[in-house]
């Protein structure tokens, strides 16, 4: 397997506030990797970082690309998606916009039916279709985040706490299409969760962030048997 | 009833003005949630611009009226990218100062240029009335001025629905940070609007002195953005056609305030403007079209 992303040394905050303590890690072409922590542990500030959404020192390596000091419109040309926490949808903009403004960067003819593809995919979305994004339910905004991205056909896509505020139910559905997608398109994806029993049925390998650094690393099927996960963030 | 008629067709060619100076304020508004001050200022400077490419240069007037709007929109841009972009659009109070620094400056130097005497501006609408019974009138200028507001809002609307740039508009209007993370350069986006607004601007103020009731100087467009401002307040701040509404309104309202209220001299009907403005941020402070920002997670 080849490493598509490479982060070493990162470090970085808000301002004056350091949240990245300088560490490592590494996704791999086609694996769904899971980061793992505490509120405050610093994972937002990952993808933030990765994304380009903040000012950041280090190294993070894309497919051999340094994304350091490069712009997010820049980043997300070079194959970034990123879902951002709290979903991110355009709410005053109608569902098909929402869409087609994720394939902003692409110039290809085949927009309009990787947008019919997503309504297959989803359909309350295609019965949505005019609507405005603000007044989808939390779970069909999120499906929503997460089709705009794929909208613009990412090599690797960050998804920042999928399930906050929704319901079990919605969730389990939601990671089970993420399982899928990542199965028949082969997007690498990087995904940072609180439920960390849901995310790591579905990933390869994990990494447990503990205020800026990492503490524990390993395959997921190890994480979820590890007494001190099961402990700290699987609640049993 | 006549002179009630009278006086609501009067309001309504200022309206329309106002309602196109507004425009220009709503677009800047959706993208950066700042009023420019200076906005009258600079369509006042456009219509100085196209009075001088009619009358010195010779072009026609509906030439001239359209090389004045993109020379607008290049200043617009300018503007943008020199003395807007390199502060944190987070921070307001740096940002208003500009606006009213832009506002003297653009005033100062078309005084310079232009000199404060007032100038006859080309015709660009037919003369005379559509209709008239008794005192109300009609005038083919009105007809043609509200004509323009809607063909403009129209097409602006069109404009952000149907092009990429648009879209881009749009996007960043709504959310910044997800704009940026689809790939939206969020800088010349600003500048595409700062650049829609000046252009849409001049055509107001243009449109605003082409009667002859009206002379172009450089304190014309002062009192214009006062009304302007409530116009779109009343409207929603971020709809175009809100802008448009709310225009024809304040218009209509001054207008017959000034009529009927003859106890309160002529010289308060600005107060008229800033009275609307206060009840609408007090009663309904997102407008009669605006977003109201009531979200689900």
């Amino acid at each position: 397997m080849s490493a598509l992303l490479e982060v070493s040394q990162l470090t970085g905050g808000y301002g004056p506030i350091q949240v990245l303590h300088g560490f490592d890690f590494v996704v791999n072409e086609g694996e769904v990797v899971v980061i793992l922590g505490a509120n405050g542990a610093g994972k937002t500030t990952t993808l933030r970082a990765i994304s380009g959404m903040i000012d950041t020192d280090g190294s993070v390596l894309f497919a051999g690309e340094q994304l350091i000091g490069k712009k997010p419109a820049d980043i997300v040309r070079l194959g970034v998606a990123h879902v951002p926490q709290g979903r991110g949808t355009l709410p005053e903009l109608s569902v098909e916009d929402n869409l087609l403004v994720g394939a902003y960067i692409r110039k290809d003819k085949e927009v309009h039916a990787d947008i019919e593809r997503w309504f297959d995919v989803y359909p309350v979305l295609r019965d949505r279709r005019t609507q405005r994004a603000g007044s989808l339910s939390g779970g069909e905004q999120q499906m929503l985040a997460v089709a705009r991205a794929l909208m613009s056909r990412p090599r690797l896509l960050l998804l920042d706490e999928p399930s906050l505020g929704l319901a079990p139910m919605i969730v389990q559905d939601l990671f089970s299409r993420f399982h899928r997608i990542n199965e028949e398109t082969g997007t690498t994806m990087l995904v940072v969760e609180q439920n960390a029993q849901l995310a790591l049925s579905i990933a390869t390998r994990g990494y447990v962030l503990e205020s800026g650094h990492i503490s524990i690393e390993g395959a997921a099927d190890d994480l979820l048997h590890d007494d001190a996960i099961r402990k700290a963030y699987l609640g049993v | 009833m006549e002179l009630f008629v009278a006086r609501l067709f009067d309001g309504l060619s200022n309206g329309a003005t106002y309602a196109l100076i507004a425009m220009a304020l709503v677009i800047i508004y959706k993208a950066t949630t700042l009023i420019n001050f200076a906005q009258g200022e600079m369509a006042m400077f456009g219509a100085f611009i196209v009075l001088v490419l009619a009358t010195e240069r010779g072009l026609p007037i509906w030439i001239a009226l359209i090389v004045g709007m993109l020379i607008s929109a290049l200043i617009g841009a300018v503007i943008e990218r020199t003395l807007i972009r390199p502060f944190d659009p987070a921070d307001h109070l740096p940002l208003v100062i500009i606006t009213l620094g832009l506002f003297l400056g653009f005033n100062a130097v078309a005084g310079i240029i232009w000199r404060f005497d007032p100038r006859a501006f080309p015709r660009m609408f037919p003369d005379g009335n559509v209709l008239s019974f008794g005192v109300a009138t009609l005038s083919w200028y009105t007809v043609c001025v509200v004509i323009t507001v809607i063909v403009v809002a129209g097409g602006v609307n069109l404009f952000l629905n149907t092009t990429k740039i648009g879209l881009a508009f749009r996007a960043v209007s709504s959310n910044l940070e997800s704009s940026q993370l689809v790939g939206i350069r969020i800088g010349p986006t600003l500048q595409f609007g700062w650049a829609l607004a000046a252009a849409v601007g001049t055509l107001g103020a243009c449109v605003f002195v082409a009667t002859p009731l009206r002379q172009l100087e450089p304190s014309v467009m002062v009192r214009v953005l006062i009304f302007a401002a409530s116009a779109a307040a009343l409207g929603g701040l971020d709809s175009l056609w809100g802008a448009v509404v709310g225009g024809l309104i304040i218009g209509m309202v001054q207008s017959i305030l000034v009529q009927y209220t003859t106890f309160i001299p002529n010289e308060m009907s600005l107060a008229t403007a800033v009275i609307v403005l206060m009840l609408v941020l007090l009663f309904r402070p997102s407008g009669l079209f605006g977003t109201k920002r009531v979200e689900r997670v």
